[in-house]
């Protein structure tokens, strides 16, 4: 049994008989068994995976409709609801939540015969890109146990590169998604602000973060949007995506198309090993019959400062919640007053989440918004026209999704401000809204590194066409795990 | 010199639902945390779905308060930790970054007097907090989130009152309006609550927090003004503070929290985008609006010649003036209203009676004609009113079962007439001497018909009789 099929061929072989849904999930927790203690992807794996998948198989054989997943395998990143199923966020605060409802990704999905796997590993409340951050433990990159996975949806790309399910939904906030898939060489995608629904994803920062998909291969990707992107009436913040088919004309290739390369993104701290790979991928877009000329978008600079700005005041409010009134973890009430008792129960956050809500207290409030909060909301703004002006002359904009190659565990946790420059490529895309995607390019030393490609809003149907183009030219070594 | 300024909190209790959920908005009916759902109860990973119901209910509202509506509004959260608040923050609006809450500045006229609205917003109630235990130290407190979540208009006046009457005057005014208007009923426990600030001679502002009702808003206005007064003769400075009013024992306690020391990071909620209030949807919403109370008292004026002060009293209490309009013709609305203002607004003074009589429309139609054509004096119609209320019975059937109907028959009369006068001979002498005296005898046979008689033609055959 071949585990590292992508989505559509699994679909190809449930749908001709030459797999069972039973065997693949099976197989596929056989897995998890022999590789997770290694990795630490899941933080829980489903046990009713089995009787689920041997349903579908009954489905099929009965000639009944069957969901287009047909019974797929799908790691889901604990921060999206699954009704009845613990949804931990990685957080010692939400360690015995279970979710009453579905999230609309997660209902969407059940409906398609998804099979969620397991819930897998983040960083607490998806603040963070390495995993380390996660109260129950770093997951590990399957290139190189001793590196990091990147994050926050590491336990997503790492269940998806080490074969433990095909495909993944992580969250991005600001790199979430395109960062781990970028350390673990899977495709990670954030789509355009609003074109998938948050309902039931456990905000950090809801005004720029999306869920996505991350996957083995472009195709997968497109396959994975049609079934969970559109209007959503639980989200306001959802836009009318027409039922667009993201498959359709997937291999249209890239001719002709105009390409910018943001300088801010090519130039300081950026690894050497990841600018020549990067030029790499410039020239092979050339090849396809791209033209890719240099643009400068100089708010990027400020960009990291206004992203953690901005993230800290949403996640201040959007954490406030968790109190331990109405639902968390075992702490008695006897002998307290309130203010006393949520101070104590808010004490089980882990340090990288309690920084950022000290930080979020602080740069919103009365005296210090217009020094901080506000300024961030200008380079917000700012950066948001400086791009939108750009996609006036380019079809599309690239750039490394991470600066550098996946670095050790432990190597940069006690430095929370070189993290967080970490992050320099993928927060533009949060803070303007507009999709992007990063794909597997290059493995240097026994890493990977990913190619980031950005459209315009709504253009994610361009993106996934110029990234699959991409994609077909490279070949890339197997994961030796 | 007095200032009085006002916030006043009004759910809109006529809607479905809440203000970001499908939950009632009616959450009276509910055994504590039985109207909750995800969203109200601020569940991980719930997102507010904006009830677009209450957008226009609350734009109208800022309309007949004659306030600015922009073109579009906006939501911010306040954030402040408290166990009645299930995300530990409350969204609501502000008009910090520029306009952007339902209603602008406005005024409504209060009297001759014109008062300065400042602006109104839309937002959602918390939950309640039940005490139970009676010392301190077995005193638990519980959390009940039904009404969490209930769409909230609060309104906002400038420092525009200088009376604890003129407080009230514009909180009848205010109450009256949201009923014409059909959007909420303020006499519903705890749907009308209100914080004011109040100042004596320039000095310092004290804000009164948590006034539970109409009736205590003025009463609480008064006691802090006497309060404030009495510090300031006395020369003991005005401390600026937030007071608390306390229901129980009707006085205002100073509040130990520094709740005006509060920061609440107020910032754009980004789950609810903004809501686009073009011209069209205001024009549609004007259509849609009933007709002002000031309107329709004109309208009962001009077209009906029904007397000023009836047709204030009509047209302003929703109840009555939609009776009103289902039950009078062209020719009998004079009278319907009559019966209405003098007598029924009486006999139907609370829910209850109302929610139990068995008056309906035809009841008064039926009634006014009754009393236009002689059928039943005005008199013997508040006994057939009594009874309608009672049994639902038809006018004509009242009528005859408690033998109401006039003596129309004059020769009927005239025998009782007659006896009286025979009765009476010593007032009878002295009617003639002092004409005036004759309303004890129009009295006598007032009592012998059961005020069944006509008294104007009574009063004509006594006379005749009598031969004065």
């Amino acid at each position: 049994m071949n585990l590292k099929i992508s989505a559509l061929e699994f679909i190809e072989e449930v749908k001709t008989g030459n797999i069972t849904v039973e065997e693949f999930t099976a197989k596929t927790i056989e897995r998890i068994n022999q590789v997770d203690d290694k990795l630490h992807a899941f933080l829980s794996v489903n046990d009713d995976a089995i009787d689920q998948a041997r349903n579908i198989d009954k489905k099929i054989k009965s000639g009944e409709n069957v969901g287009a997943c047909y019974g797929m395998p799908i790691s889901i990143k604990d921060n999206m609801c699954i009704k009845d199923t613990k949804t931990t966020c990685a957080s010692k605060m939400l360690e015995n939540f279970v979710a009453p409802y579905d999230a609309t990704v997660i209902s969407k999905l059940k409906k398609q015969d998804a099979i969620f796997i397991g819930k897998v590993n983040m960083d607490e409340f998806a603040m963070g890109l390495t995993t380390e951050f996660s109260a129950f433990g770093p997951s590990k990159n399957p290139w190189n146990i001793e590196h990091v996975p990147g994050g926050s949806s590491g336990g997503s790309a790492v269940s998806v590169s080490s074969y433990e399910c095909i495909a993944s939904l992580g969250s991005d906030t600001g790199g979430s998604v395109r960062n781990p898939a970028s350390f673990c060489s899977t495709v990670g995608y954030k789509p355009t602000y609003g074109l998938i629904s948050r309902f039931g994803l456990i905000s950090y920062a809801n005004s720029i973060e999306q869920i996505g998909p991350l996957t083995r291969t472009v195709k997968d990707t497109a396959f994975m949007l049609n079934l969970i992107a559109g209007i959503d009436p639980n989200d306001n913040t959802t836009i009318n995506n027409n039922n667009e088919d993201y498959l359709e004309g997937i291999e249209s290739g890239i001719e002709g198309k105009k390409i910018g390369i943001i300088t801010e993104m090519m130039g300081e701290g950026i690894d050497p090993e990841v600018l020549s790979a990067t030029k790499e991928a410039i020239s092979k877009l050339e090849g396809l019959g791209a033209t890719c000329e240099e643009v400068s978008l100089d708010m990027v600079k400020y960009s990291v400062a206004a992203y953690y700005t901005i993230t800290a005041t949403e996640a201040g409010s959007n954490l406030a919640r968790y109190d331990n009134l109405r639902y968390g973890y075992e702490m008695p009430v006897e002998g307290y007053e309130f203010n006393s008792y949520i101070s104590k129960a808010r004490k089980n956050f882990g340090p990288e989440v309690t920084r950022r809500m000290i930080i979020g207290g602080f740069v919103p409030s009365a005296g210090h918004a217009g020094k901080y909060f506000l300024k961030a909301m200008k380079v917000k703004s700012k950066l948001t026209k400086q791009i939108n002006e750009a996609f006036k002359k380019f079809d599309l904009l690239i750039a490394p999704t991470v600066p550098i190659l996946p670095f050790k565990i432990g190597e940069k946790i006690d430095d929370p401000v070189s993290l967080f420059l970490v992050d320099i490529n993928t927060v533009t895309a949060n803070l303007t809204g507009k999709p992007a995607i990063s794909i597997p390019f290059k493995i240097v030393n026994g890493l990977p590194i990913g190619i980031q490609l950005l459209a315009n809003s709504m253009d994610d149907k361009l993106l996934l066409q110029a990234a699959h183009a991409l994609e077909q030219t490279v070949t890339l070594p197997e994961v030796p795990i | 010199m007095t200032k009085i300024g006002l916030e006043i909190h009004c759910q809109l209790t006529n809607l479905q639902s809440k203000l970001f959920c499908s939950c009632k908005a009616n959450y009276r009916e509910f055994e504590p945390n039985e109207n909750i759902c995800p969203v109200c109860a601020g569940m991980p990973g719930s997102l507010p779905r904006l009830n677009q119901e209450a957008v226009k209910k609350a734009t109208m509202i800022a309309m007949a308060l004659n306030c600015s509506t922009p073109e579009k509004i906006a939501f911010f959260r306040k954030n402040y930790f408290y166990p009645d608040l299930p995300k530990n923050f409350q969204i609501t609006q502000l008009n910090i970054y520029g306009d952007t809450s339902v209603g602008g500045s406005g005024t409504i006229s209060v009297g001759d007097k014109k008062i300065r609205i400042t602006r109104i917003q839309l937002e959602e109630d918390p939950g309640r907090l039940i005490y139970e235990g009676s010392s301190s130290k077995n005193q638990i407190t519980l959390v009940d989130y039904n009404r969490a979540g209930t769409p909230l208009v609060e309104i906002v006046t400038e420092p525009d009152f200088e009376t604890p009457k003129e407080v009230r005057d514009f909180l009848n005014i205010l109450s009256d309006l949201l009923k014409n208007l059909g959007v909420a009923d303020p006499t519903l426990e705890g749907a009308m609550r209100a914080d004011a600030n109040v100042s004596v001679h320039g000095g310092n502002k004290v804000e009164i927090k948590n006034i539970g009702s109409f009736h205590d808003l003025e009463k609480a206005a008064h006691f802090e003004i006497t309060r404030q007064e009495s510090l300031h003769d006395r020369d003991i400075p005005i401390a600026q503070e937030t007071r608390h009013w306390d229901d129980r024992r009707k006085i205002t306690v100073s509040s130990r929290s520094k709740e005006e020391d509060m920061d609440y990071r107020y910032f754009l909620e980004g789950d609810i985008p903004w809501v686009k209030i073009n011209p069209e949807i205001r024009t549609e919403l004007k259509s849609e609006m009933p007709e002002s109370i000031s309107s329709k008292k004109e309208r009962y004026v001009t077209k009906y010649n029904i007397p000023e002060q009836v047709a204030d009293v009509l047209s302003s209490d929703k109840f009555y003036s939609d009776m009103f309009e289902k039950s009078h013709t062209e020719s009998n609305a004079k009278e319907v209203a009559n019966i209405i203002t003098t007598e029924l607004m009486g006999l139907e003074d609370t829910r209850e009676k109302r929610e139990s009589s068995k008056l309906t429309a035809t009841h008064l139609r039926d009634l006014a004609d009754s009393i236009q054509t002689g059928k039943v004096s005005r008199n013997s119609s508040k006994n057939a009113l009594h009874e309608i209320l009672k049994t639902g019975k038809s006018v004509s059937q009242i009528i005859s079962d408690l033998d109401l109907g006039n003596v129309s028959d004059e020769s009927e009369l005239l025998k009782i007439i007659d006896k009286i006068i025979s009765d009476e001979s010593e007032a009878v002498e002295q009617a003639k001497s002092n004409p005036q005296t004759i309303n004890y005898l129009v009295g006598k046979v007032m009592q012998a018909t059961k005020g069944k008689a006509d008294p104007t033609s009574t009063l004509n055959l006594l006379k005749k009789q009598i031969g004065i």
